[in-house]
């Protein structure tokens, strides 16, 4: 980095850096090699987004030299000092770098075309692969469409710094829109059920948005993006601004909205989309459960699907008239025990772990949530358990005189909705409480913590109790709508994707969390419900992984942050930049001379 | 005066007064020992009426659990080098084991078909032992470049939870490369299958073939960690970076260095798994993953005679424990609570002695 700021003082030439040049070529060639090797191509290619140009798998492959070229061209600002200027070399950078790409790519569909044997080790890399690589062309010329579309989208990636930024922010909301209206057809369609014309001119016949509906939509968002821009209009944007005033009226304005839709929107969706919001719900409240222990106390529980399962479990064996329990309750009745038993459950699981550093009570809840998980499979405990059948038949949830199951989802989303406002509510009235700024002190620093006072076992032990209460409403909530509770909904894939979602959407936060699960668990799927996108299915925790490294690296304070958090993550970034003034001039100086 | 003493006393016994925390964790501990030699006992009285097992097939038992043990260890060596020197949990390092396991399976499978493996058994080995050893290597050195170099100097739970998106990364890259169903290595060579006599002892020659390979990569492994440059870099940058940077040690080499040599030690341990159990898939890395972590604490983490040590202990508490403990309880299917053995072991572990069996070396920042 160095380097490239001294670059800033030097003269402006134009350089051409080959080094760069081939770092640049090799990753994208790598990410596209990658997408067509995993069969990610040819899975997303059925998935198509505007029929008949654009599929899902082109968009994947496509978006590695864009995003490439737009790289190239970007300009980071480090300790104040921008580093060397744009010039034509970038460009000439990008398109030489996407050809190469290209190249990289096209070499790989020709090994992969000269030896068929490969298909035997690798089963993605077949000849519809191939086909699919050099766009139906036949294996002669097509090796050449590749590199070429790669070397234009790469100058288009670097073009768009040339654009004026409201310009290129305009562009991008326009294909942010036209890709998710695509995504979201399902929704959209169910939604205006009633006004069947919109979905009509949106959306083609076999699915997909047709060209025409795509332009229009780009063309209306994009100009709206560009018009409205720099005007104030309150929505979601300003809920991560620091100004505390306005960060609560539009969380207002946002819970208002939210509000609103939860009581307007089941009765609109059909059916499928229920079941999604349902389950969108049940990771919700285990995100804001997690949320307390990971976020607020900064404990990294590992283990958090054992919770859930302890809630499902109680629930079944209460429940159910096959279970080993001699006598029988309704859900309410069973509920307060649930929570009881999922309060004991953290207590034995957390009081082990309290005086364990932070990574290794990581490991040992990740732990406890296998015993757990073995123990409710195992045969020795089966009478009780049901070993691999798991409890069956437990009943719905009663209201009056009729039972809401998973087959009534359309009033069961109510339910699951009602418990994720009482969570929310929990964890919005601890956050700032006495025991909320003590966790938050404790995970800031747990030396200090303890010497002013705060007890930081009760403490620990509190968010165990509280993360695992509010599993345990997911868990309740989970049994009464499969009718069936076995011990494979409870891997520890269940407690990763749990993290995730408060990750990605931003640890700390309500409003993050709820987010991350709408657009993980909603548009990707959980680990055994399939999301928006079906056709994720088995890259799913691909996906999952390479979200949680991307964000730990580039983001870690999620897409929604809270702002304590956010200054926590970065506080060496703040301290070293409170060296420098705007213009990047040491601030001590003046003082001294 | 005696009523001073006893004053004294009280307000001694008082400021001493274990807190509830401390009465759990010892009813806990009490209870781990009195199931622990309830287990004991009801086995040895089993023993004794000649129900159960054999003296042979304990033997056995002790043997394949040994030789295990041993597997666990090599990675256990990989989570206590990343740790003495980095300070996190590299929960990706079975996935780096399982890389070099189903890359090894490609040239077994090669070398099967062109008829090597057959005509050349040791050979065979070799190769796919290289290959297995550069696979990890080299995974291990990408996953350090690629995602925890940036993360120096970060709170310490970033580095693990991104280690946990790594390990996921590549289960499922992994997955839709090479498919998710089990691909068997060809089975071991004719002459490794018989078994060697030992002073009356009949040891399966693969047992051997898999603890003579460990001792030797822990003899490999001494011999460079104290005795060349490299090695002493590592240690030296294990106890204090910022001073071995100013000494002239290269520190992020080091640490690539740490990461090859924990990735190579990892490839001996796929070789093994694929003598051991010959079945790979995507999620082979995972569980033994887990487990050879709990060796590294169960040693003491950042002491490499302990982790070889704690995966050995490991080995022979899961191989061993089901059936000795849980067995003489009297609890039916205890093959299946063999991985609940393990993660109790682990609980237990941390609950007796954090520090591990052999002591933990850990740098000045880490130290408690």
């Amino acid at each position: 980095m160095t380097a490239a700021t001294v670059d800033a003082a030097a003269p402006r030439t134009a350089r051409f850096d080959v080094r760069r040049l081939l770092r640049y070529s090799g990753l994208a060639g790598l990410a596209m090699v990658f997408v067509a090797a995993t069969g990610m191509l040819e899975t997303f290619n059925n998935r198509l987004l505007i029929r008949p140009i654009l599929s899902m798998g082109y968009l994947i492959l496509l978006s590695a030299p864009f995003v490439m070229g737009y790289l190239v061209g970007k300009r980071t600002e480090i300790e104040g000092v921008e580093t060397a200027p744009r010039t034509s070399a970038d460009v000439v950078l990008a398109i030489v770098a996407g050809l190469i790409a290209g190249l990289i790519t096209a070499l790989f569909a020709a090994l992969v075309d000269t030896f068929p044997g490969l298909r035997g080790t690798f089963p993605r890399m077949g000849p519809q692969m191939v086909s699919l690589l050099t766009f139906d062309r036949g294996v002669g010329i097509g090796f050449l469409i590749l590199p070429a579309v790669a070397a234009v989208l790469g100058a288009l990636g670097v073009a768009m710094h040339w654009l004026s930024d409201r310009l290129r922010k305009a562009l991008g909301v326009g294909a942010l829109t036209v890709v998710s209206t695509a995504i979201f057809e399902s929704v959209v369609k169910d939604v205006f059920d009633w006004f069947s014309t919109l979905p009509r001119f949106l959306y083609h016949t076999a699915g997909g948005l047709s060209v025409v509906s795509a332009i229009v939509l780009f063309v209306v968002a994009a100009g709206a993006s560009f018009f409205l821009q720099g005007r104030k209009v309150p929505g979601l944007g300003s809920l991560t601004s620091a100004d505390t005033g306005e960060r609560r009226r539009s969380s207002l304005i946002a819970a208002a909205v939210v509000l609103v839709l939860t009581i307007v929107l089941p009765q609109l969706l059909g059916g499928v989309l229920n079941e999604l919001l349902t389950n969108v719900g049940l990771f919700l409240l285990m995100g804001l459960g997690l949320n307390i222990v990971v976020g607020y106390a900064g404990l990294l529980d590992l283990g958090y699907v054992a919770f859930f399962a302890v809630g499902a479990y109680t629930m079944a064996l209460l429940t159910s008239p096959l279970s080993a329990v001699p006598f029988q309750l309704n859900w309410w009745q069973a509920f307060p025990i649930v929570l009881l038993m999922a309060a004991l459950a953290g207590v034995f699981v957390g009081t082990p772990v309290i005086r364990m550093r932070g990574d290794y009570l990581a490991i040992v809840t990740l732990g406890f949530g296998e015993i757990v998980r073995y123990l409710f499979l195992s045969d020795w405990l089966s009478p009780f358990f049901g070993g691999a059948q798991g409890v069956r038949r437990i009943p719905g949830i009663p209201v009056g005189s009729n039972e809401i199951g998973g087959s009534d989802i359309t009033q069961f989303v109510y339910f699951t909705l009602f418990f994720v406002a009482i969570a929310a509510y929990i964890s919005w009235r601890l956050q700032d409480s006495r025991i909320g700024r003590a966790w938050a002190a404790m995970r800031e620093d747990e030396d200090i913590a303890e010497a002013v006072g705060i007890d930081t076992v009760k403490a620990k032990l509190l968010a165990f109790v509280t993360g695992a209460v509010l599993a345990s409403f997911a868990g309740a909530l989970f049994a009464a709508k499969v009718g069936t509770v076995f011990a494979h909904s409870f891997e520890i894939i269940v407690s990763i994707i749990i993290l995730v979602v408060v990750i990605v959407g931003g640890m700390g936060n309500i409003a993050g969390v709820a987010v991350g699960a709408l657009v993980l668990i909603g548009v990707l799927g959980g680990p055994n419900q399939p999301g928006l996108l079906q056709e994720f299915g088995e890259y799913k925790l691909l996906v999952y992984g390479a979200l949680l490294i991307f964000m730990m690296l580039q983001k870690p304070e999620g897409l929604l942050p809270s702002a304590r958090r956010a200054r926590e993550l970065h506080q060496e970034e703040y301290l070293q930049d409170a060296w420098l003034d705007k213009e990047g001039r040491f601030v001590g100086q003046e003082q001294e001379a | 005066m005696t009523a001073t003493t006893a004053e004294a006393a009280t307000r001694v016994r008082k400021s001493f007064r274990p807190s509830w925390v401390d009465l759990f964790l010892w009813a806990i501990r009490i209870g781990a020992i009195v199931i622990i030699a309830w287990g004991l006992i009801g086995s040895i009285l089993n023993f004794a009426a000649g129900r159960g097992l054999s003296a042979t097939q304990w033997r056995d038992l002790i043997v394949a659990a040994l030789s295990q043990g041993a597997m666990y260890g090599l990675l256990a060596l990989g989570y206590s080098m990343v740790y003495g020197v980095l300070g996190f949990i590299n929960f990706a390092h079975g996935e780096v084991f399982m890389s070099g396991a189903m890359v090894g399976f490609i040239a077994a499978n090669w070398l099967f078909d062109a008829g090597i493996w057959a005509a050349n058994p040791i050979l065979s080995l070799f190769i796919v032992l290289v290959v297995a050893m550069l696979t990890s290597t080299l995974v291990a050195i990408l996953v350090e470049r690629v995602a925890y170099r940036k993360l120096r100097g970060a709170p310490r739970l970033i580095p693990l939870i991104t280690s946990i998106g790594v390990s996921f990364f590549l289960q499922y890259t992994f997955a839709a490369l090479f498919g998710v169903a089990v691909r068997s290595y060809p089975q071991v060579p004719e002459s490794f299958r018989g078994a060697l006599n030992i002073g009356g002892f009949r040891i399966a020659w693969s047992s051997v073939l898999v603890i003579v390979v460990a001792i030797l990569s822990m003899i490999g492994l001494w011999y460079f960690v104290t005795r060349t440059k490299s090695g002493q870099a590592m240690r030296a940058v294990a106890e204090d970076k910022e001073i071995a940077a100013l000494m002239g040690i290269d520190v992020d080499r080091t640490i690539v260095t740490v990461f090859a040599v924990g990735g190579a030690m990892a490839g001996v341990a796929a070789l093994m798994w694929a003598i051991l159990f010959r079945g790979v898939n995507f999620f082979t890395g995972f569980l033994p993953g887990i487990k050879a972590f709990t060796s590294a604490v169960l040693g003491g983490i950042g002491n490499l005679v302990g982790a070889m040590g704690g995966g050995v202990l490991l080995g022979l508490f899961e191989g061993v424990g089901p059936l000795l403990i849980l067995g003489g309880l009297g609890i039916p299917g205890v093959s299946q609570l063999k991985d609940v053995v393990a993660f109790t072991a682990l609980v237990l572990v941390l609950v007796f002695r954090p520090s591990g069996i052999f002591g933990e070396r850990l740098g000045s920042e880490d130290r408690v």
